[in-house]
């Protein structure tokens, strides 16, 4: 039976049942657990979920010790940018561990953390690092865009003997949907159709999936029908289901939060350019972040983001544009 | 010079054995340099000078507490019982080795023997080593971790960082700080704030109000009577110690950095290559551990010269072999490069 629950809420659940099920799984971060009311103090003890202070190489560093000797680990990090200063373990440790090792280890644990805000919080707490990241071999990176996805790749990223880096955006928190009661596995590497279509292939992550499927609406009743695929993941990245998809409407429009050349666009870009190159009707057109740092303001705010009038603009761009003669 | 009887007769032979072993495991690879030139690529970096410290600290040791170095890392799992000759073909490069050829000297690893893997990014592995002991602790395997790092480690932010959390949680570690008096080929004095006001770097330790200890790391048994307490106390669960044992690297910091095809080898020592000081560096030779630790056991009775003998020749010959088996190691077949990614 479905359940009508939040984003973040989901999340929560996904965790607490796993940590249910798995006693290896071991919960900690700054600024949670912190008093004796804590739901999930009470529910696993003080063994299992743990305060953390403001030490991200060491927590980090920790879960890849602990992830190799047995636990699986979840890290609280709240922001994706707090990351920035454990790179190392990020990038350099946990995914090459088990490689240098020869096979013999493993390095299963979560690194969870918030991403890509659009408060006013500027620069520094306002990133999309995702590219950094899925580029780097024995990592994986899953990026939910809705409740149901936030439960399930929660699941996926605690059983999956690899290192995650799991990232919510913050914008979508509050939003609520359908989410599966009990078990509910989102497998890695499956990319998601959230809206069917046959004009144009709208490929999105995040935030930019809400953004894209309500530029699809206002398409639509223009005439254009809009595909908006979510690959869920970007490591390991689901190209098959993207090529598929513009091999039908041989139209591609990236929507990317980051900045242009720091975005996952581009690589999905570069992926269809080489292997879907023949199904192309029209360029590639990428809808990404401008290429500056994000400024405080809201206005400069928003103009510097991807907004549905933004995308949609795009796809009328590709789908106007002449059929390409066929050799 | 503490008594001998804090330990037995055998413990004591297993103490030389094993620093022997170390010793010509070392010598092995750094001839290795001249004798096979090309079988070793990359970075090597060996325990020369630190076998006292590192068997004496291996002799508190459970059967199932884990070790865990930073990338120089060749001495502890030769103590613990791994194969030399898996290690020299992985130093090798072979398809035999330790970790089949894909991490060489920096990154061994042997979770059989409880020797879980190391970083070769300095400071790193003592957060690992301390996620090793989380995981000894929430468990509850009464397992401790040996933390071993460098002087240099110390000024890394994972050292404070993980030393902090490890006191804040009462991991059951045992933080031992090498100081084997240089930082790469920086001398510690120019690196170290404790260093230049001429105070033991193991006062790092009241940074986080846990037991910090200096300890002549040339004596297998000073550093024994010293870690065996820390051991105790992250047994008991009251958490970490620092330990810092103070010894002298003998080789260089590593082979040296040349480009192909310049073929490399171990250079000078720093104290001599960098700072010409021959002095100081023949002065660290007369205080080599292993001849000092030979001798006593010589004078106290405890060995005759032709047993001494024996265990050395023993030492060589299993060394010797190890390099044989490295030889005669293929290569792994290039299309496993892309085996181990993920789980």
């Amino acid at each position: 039976m479905p359940k009508e629950m939040m984003y973040g809420e989901a999340m929560a659940v996904a965790i607490a049942e796993e940590m249910q099920r798995d006693a290896n799984v071991v919960f900690y971060g700054q600024n949670m657990a912190m008093t004796e009311r804590d739901p999930m103090l009470k529910m696993f003890g003080k063994s299992r979920v743990r305060i953390a202070p403001i030490s991200e190489t060491a927590e980090i560093g920790i879960a890849v010790g602990a992830a190799v000797t047995g636990l699986r680990p979840i890290v609280e990090l709240w922001m994706s940018e707090f990351m920035l200063v454990a790179m190392d373990q990020v990038l350099n440790e946990a995914p090459r561990l088990r490689y240098m090792s020869g096979g013999q280890v493993k390095v299963p644990l979560v690194l969870k953390a918030g991403y890509g805000f659009a408060a006013g919080w500027a620069g520094q707490h306002f990133n999309c690092l995702y590219h950094t990241m899925m580029g780097i071999p024995g990592l994986k990176v899953a990026l939910p865009s809705t409740p149901a996805d936030a439960k399930g790749l929660m699941a996926a990223a605690i059983r999956d003997d690899n290192p995650v880096v799991y990232l919510h955006h913050y914008m979508l928190t509050l939003d609520t949907g359908e989410v599966p009661e009990g078990e509910y596995v989102v497998p890695f590497g499956v990319a998601d159709i959230k809206r069917a279509g046959s004009d144009v292939t709208i490929v999105a992550t995040g935030w930019m999936v809400k953004k894209s499927l309500a530029a699809a609406e206002q398409l639509e009743r223009e005439g254009i029908s809009a595909e908006v695929i979510d690959p869920r993941t970007l490591a390991p990245l689901d190209v098959d289901t993207i090529i598929k998809s513009v091999k039908k409407t041989g139209r591609l429009v990236l929507v990317d939060q980051a900045p242009r050349h720091s975005s996952a666009a581009a690589v999905i870009a570069a992926e269809v350019a080489e292997k879907g190159f023949e199904h192309l009707r029209a360029p590639i057109v990428m809808v990404t972040a401008l290429d500056a740092p994000v400024p405080y303001s809201e206005p400069l705010e928003s103009y510097l983001l991807p907004n549905e009038d933004k995308i949609a603009g795009a796809v009328r761009t590709v789908v106007t544009e002449r059929v390409r003669a066929s050799a | 010079m503490p008594n001998n009887n804090v330990l037995g007769k055998d413990r004591l032979i297993w103490i030389y054995i094993q620093m022997t072993r170390i010793r010509e495991f070392e010598e092995h690879v750094k001839r290795t340099f001249l004798e096979h030139p090309g079988a070793m690529r990359g970075h090597t970096h060996l325990a020369d000078g630190a076998e006292a410290s590192i068997v004496g600290v291996l002799a508190t040791r459970n059967a199932e507490d884990l070790a865990m170095p930073s990338y120089r890392c060749h001495a502890q799992p030769i103590v613990l019982g791994t194969s030399p000759k898996k290690m020299m073909a992985e130093l090798y490069g072979r398809k035999d080795g330790l970790c089949k050829g894909f991490g060489g000297s920096m990154h061994l690893a042997d979770p059989e023997h409880y020797f879980p893997g190391t970083s070769a990014i300095v400071a790193q592995s003592i957060a690992h080593a301390a996620g090793a002991a989380l995981t000894a602790q929430v468990k509850n395997t009464g397992q401790i971790v040996y933390c071993f790092f460098g002087d240099g480690a110390s000024k890394q932010g994972a050292f404070f960082e993980t030393l902090n959390l490890a006191a804040v949680w009462k991991l059951p570690i045992v933080f031992i700080l090498e100081n084997n008096e240089y930082q790469a080929y920086t001398h510690v004095s120019l690196e170290d704030a404790n260093a230049q006001a001429g105070d033991p770097l193991s006062q790092k330790a009241a940074a986080f109000s846990i037991p910090g200890a200096t300890v002549d790391g040339t004596d297998p048994l000073l550093v024994y009577e010293e870690v065996a307490k820390a051991a105790e106390r992250a047994r008991a669960g009251l958490g970490p110690s620092l330990i810092e044992s103070k010894f002298y690297r003998l080789s260089a910091h590593g082979n040296a950095i040349t480009v192909p095809p310049v073929p490399t080898q171990f250079p000078e020592h720093e104290a001599i290559g960098v700072y010409g000081n021959k002095a100081e560096y023949r002065e660290a030779k007369e205080r080599d551990p292993i001849p000092r630790f030979r001798a006593r056991l010589l004078s106290q009775g405890l060995l005759t010269e032709s047993e001494l003998q024996r265990f050395d020749e023993s030492a060589r010959a299993e060394m010797d072999d190890a390099v044989q088996f490295a030889l005669a190691s293929p290569h792994p077949a290039p299309e496993e490069a892309t085996n181990y990614v993920y789980a």
